[in-house]
């Protein structure tokens, strides 16, 4: 089966654990004011790809990835969800780790189909990167012109499944680093049991020129990048709400 | 046993001179972290402000503080030199006093004065008039008897950077030898090499009995010159202080007497922490002076100076001496070698802040305990100054008492020492088989008169074979010159001090190296791949070249290509090996030209890859500059495939990366939500 891959990435050191072989897969129903990769948005742009030969890939050079794995990202790569899906199996059965980077917004509890392919996918996924944008629905949906309820309920999906996931958080200057919504999104994951990682990141307009390139308007013109010192604030903010969850969930047992 | 080996386990190593055995019974191997470690005492501090101050002192004065111009350096030429004798526990300096440069003109005598002059000094015109009358050099006799052959590959530089003017360096002496046995013992010890080499006096009996006369000499200079600091090194050392001096006492001696390409340490710390965990479990000293003792001792390794020429410093990019310590690796019996010393060792980074020299060297394996190698990784961040190499990979050969000379040369310490012998030029080569051996940029003929290519454009396979005749001549040339620069090298400049702490016999690897690797492949693959045309200047020799057509470019995973190179290794080695080498030496070679790939560069014209006349090479095994655009593993992967027993002296290649692209700052992306947590 063919996937529509926008670029691979054979040296990946920042999405998820070890040196990572990364497949950016096309296509986005997104569209956060803050994404860098405008050009993964168009589902039918991109190379189209076999899973072999993603597979042999990896394989001609493993000797590099022996605590890492492959992950797959984009764009939005659940959107391509059985390609995925053949991917990670071939991968599995050779003891590959992998890793989806997602924002979750394909998911649906309410579609039996969707849902059965979740399930599948989720037998032969080692970790999740789940992106929560915002966790305040109105504001997210300003964010990212999509409601965050199936989002929510990925992450929800992944805890009582089992599955190690990492949260993603991007923290804009003015946009979503606003404390009280902060504490609330680490509320919210300080009840996921399989919460491994927090990866808070700081935003950047490193992505301008892509859209002066595609002739698109940048919609956050003028926003600066994320200072460090001010991230870490704000990641301690989050880390403050995942504990206080922990600490009410540890009281009621 | 001798009371100063109290508390060791014995074996071996009590009868016979092997320190390895004694390492390997005596060692602890430790897989705690870094929580013990000492901070600078504050004699530490102000010790290391004073070389501060002088290395700022060195610098505005345009590089060179002090330069002796009349005593000729040897290990007691000169009296005790001291920062402040009240304050330092590991002492001595090659001069008798901190960053003055010593005087060594047995390398060559107009290299000496050069590297005077040029820094504003002038030799005593007694000793000029000496070295260049009564006294031959080493740089002379090599003069003496080079052939016009050999000249004219030296001057149009289709060989470069030979040591015929300077100390080849690259010996290790095994310098803890002096620590665990005492110098009069290790005389014995000569002695009676002396009296077991054979009767009939052949050369090679003659020369090595005349050598190990040399060695017994330096031996007992080294002593007498360890008593004008006080210290006694005739007997065993005693605890961890004296264990570190009289290793600093062996390696001192050996940096009065040679200007060496490369003076490296060996592999001294887990020998050293023998000592340092029996003196802590005996209460002799506490972890604090223990690390002063190490501080101060980096310190000196720090202060180790050469009188150097512009011209020098401008090939090997500074002013380095290599000062280059082993530390860590996997004994053969399965047993990391870590210890708190190597810890110690890495922790003068931070008391001392970081410096380029000592070159501490981590032999990494998979194996090191994941303790060491998170702090190696937290050095490495703070300092940029480790070095890592696979011992995975070398253990194999050189077993698990091995040291590296230089920045890759991996030799047995005490058993094994090598010839360096810098690089012949491939690039120039293959520009040599295409114009029947007259250089492109001189006009003359050097090579040897074969038929040059004719037509307009190149024939891969008729180019080969002319390649191949080429390369058969230049191993041929290149082989002999270093046969006589060994010779001479052995015969006036001969390594007494470092030899003497070496067994009777040892292996010699005969280190060759090339130069050019990935613009000889991206141009014998653009000749395959793509059309050449060549193009001729009025003399009719081939001066450029147009290529239509892309071909597969080196660095990029490409099997096409890479083949190409690798084949390259091999032949070329293979053409090596089948030269005679001075005192049987054991063939090597090295891709591995970190700096000097500039000056490769500037001697060689214009190449059929696109290369520019004068364009730096790309340094060691690496792709030529830009061309590699399939991602780092890509890269790095051309690379790995070259073969390491075709160049068994090292593979480098210069990776850049920008920190960021490694992972994530451990603040802001722990990479496990409890530790976040828990901070």
């Amino acid at each position: 089966m063919q996937g529509r891959v926008h670029s691979l990435q054979s040296f990946g050191t920042v999405d998820g654990p070890g040196v990572r072989y990364v497949v950016f897969l096309q296509g986005c129903p997104m569209r956060c004011k803050y994404c860098h990769n405008p050009d993964t948005w168009a589902p039918n742009a991109g190379t189209l790809m076999d899973s072999d030969y993603i597979i042999e890939q990896y394989e001609r050079n493993k000797g590099f990835y022996k605590d890492g794995g492959i992950t797959v990202t984009g764009g939005e790569p659940l959107l391509q969800i059985d390609f995925v899906i053949e991917l990670f199996e071939k991968a599995k059965a050779k003891g590959i780790h992998t890793c989806i980077d997602s924002s979750g917004i394909t998911f649906n509890p309410k579609s039996p189909e969707i849902m059965a392919k979740f399930d599948r996918l989720m037998k032969v996924t080692d970790l999740v990167m789940l992106d929560i944008k915002h966790i305040d629905n109105e504001h997210h949906k300003e964010l990212t012109s999509q409601s965050n309820e199936n989002i929510l309920a990925f992450a929800q999906y992944l805890s009582d499944n089992n599955i190690e996931t990492w949260i993603r958080h991007v923290v804009v200057p003015g946009i979503t680093d606003d404390d009280e919504y902060l504490f609330k999104l680490g509320y919210f994951i300080g009840g996921l049991k399989m919460l491994k990682a927090l990866d808070v990141l700081p935003y950047h307009n490193m992505g301008v020129v892509k859209y002066e390139n595609l002739g698109i308007d940048y919609p956050l013109k003028g926003v600066p990048p994320m200072d460090k010192k001010i991230l870490l604030e704000k990641k301690q903010v989050i880390l403050d709400g995942i504990k206080k969850r922990r600490a009410e969930l540890a009281d009621k047992q | 046993m001798r009371p100063e080996w109290k508390d060791f386990v014995g074996g071996k190593w009590e009868n016979e001179i092997n320190v390895r055995d004694f390492i390997q019974k005596n060692y602890h191997p430790y897989d705690g972290d870094d929580s013990f470690l000492a901070g600078p005492t504050q004699n530490t501090k102000d010790l290391w402000a004073m070389v501060r101050d002088l290395q700022n002192k060195e610098r505005e004065a345009g590089g060179v503080l002090d330069m002796d111009t009349k005593v000729i350096s040897t290990i007691t030429s000169h009296g005790p030199g001291y920062l402040d004798k009240s304050k330092e526990t590991i002492v001595g300096f090659q001069t008798d006093k901190p960053f003055k440069r010593s005087m060594q003109p047995y390398g060559g005598i107009r290299m000496a004065e050069k590297a005077c002059a040029d820094n504003g000094y002038t030799v005593d015109p007694e000793i000029s008039e000496f070295f260049s009358v009564h006294r031959k050099t080493h740089n002379a006799g090599c003069f003496d008897a080079y052939n016009d052959e050999m000249r004219a590959c030296r001057s149009s530089h289709v060989i470069t950077g030979l040591p015929d003017a300077y100390g080849r360096g690259r010996i290790i002496g095994d310098y803890r030898r002096v620590a665990l046995y005492g110098i009069d013992r290790l005389i014995e010890d000569k002695i009676d090499q002396k009296n077991s080499t054979g009767r009939v006096m052949t050369d090679d009996v003659i020369r090595l009995r005349e050598e190990l006369s040399e060695q017994i000499t330096a031996l007992k200079m080294m002593k007498e010159m360890a008593a004008s600091y006080g210290c006694d090194i005739s007997k065993p050392a005693t605890n961890v202080q004296e264990a570190i001096q009289a290793t600093y006492f062996g390696y001192l001696s050996a940096v009065k007497e040679q200007n060496g390409a490369a003076m490296s340490l060996g592999r001294t710390s887990t020998f050293i922490d023998c000592y340092a965990e029996r003196d802590l479990a005996n209460g002799t000293f506490t972890e604090e002076q223990i690390q002063e003792f190490v501080d101060h001792f980096i310190m000196k390794l720090r202060c180790v100076k050469f009188a150097r020429t512009p011209e020098y410093n401008q090939i090997f990019a500074g002013d380095p001496v290599w000062v280059t310590e082993s530390i860590g690796g996997v004994g053969v019996d399965g047993r990391h070698m870590v210890t708190k010393m190597s810890f110690r060792y890495l922790n003068t980074l931070n008391n001392l802040g970081s410096a380029p020299e000592p070159n501490l060297t981590v032999l990494w394996s998979t194996r090191l305990p994941l303790a060491f190698k998170k702090f190696c990784a937290k050095m490495s961040i703070i300092s940029s100054s480790i070095q890592y190499e696979n011992d995975d990979l070398m253990r194999v050969t050189h077993g698990d008492d091995y040291g590296i000379a230089c920045c890759v040369s991996s030799m047995r310490i005490g058993k094994e020492m090598q010839f360096f012998g810098a690089r012949a030029n491939l690039a120039k080569c293959l520009l040599y088989a295409l114009n029947g051996g007259v250089d492109e940029v001189t006009k003359k003929q050097v090579g040897p008169k074969y038929r040059p290519v004719e037509g307009d454009y190149l024939d891969y396979d008729d180019v080969m074979a002319k390649y191949t005749d080429m390369m058969e001549w230049l191993a041929d040339v290149y082989v002999n010159t270093l046969n006589v620069i060994h010779y001479m090298h052995d015969k006036y400049c001969y390594e007494r001090a470092q030899m003497a702490l070496h067994d009777r016999d040892v292996r010699r690897y005969f280190a060759t190296g090339m130069a050019g690797l990935s613009v000889v492949a991206d141009s014998l693959s653009a000749i395959k791949y793509a059309k050449v045309k060549v193009i001729r200047d009025e003399d009719g020799i081939i001066t450029d070249f147009e290529t239509t057509g892309d071909f597969p470019k080196y660095g990029n995973d490409d099997d096409r290509v890479d083949s190409i190179a690798t084949e390259l290794v091999h032949k070329f080695m293979t053409m090596i090996r089948r030269h005679h080498t001075y005192r049987d030496g054991f063939p090597t070679m090295s891709v591995l030209t970190i700096t000097s790939n500039v000056t490769y560069g500037k001697a060689t014209g214009n190449t059929p890859d696109g290369r520019r006349k004068g364009q730096p090479f790309a340094p060691g095994a690496n792709p030529m500059h830009q061309r590699d655009t399939h991602g780092a593993v890509a890269s790095l992967s051309s690379v790995a495939k070259l073969p390491f027993m075709d160049s068994q002296d090292g593979i480098s290649n210069t990776f850049t990366i920008i920190p960021g692209a490694l992972g994530k700052e451990d603040k802001v992306f722990a990479g496990d939500i409890d530790i976040d947590l828990n901070k």
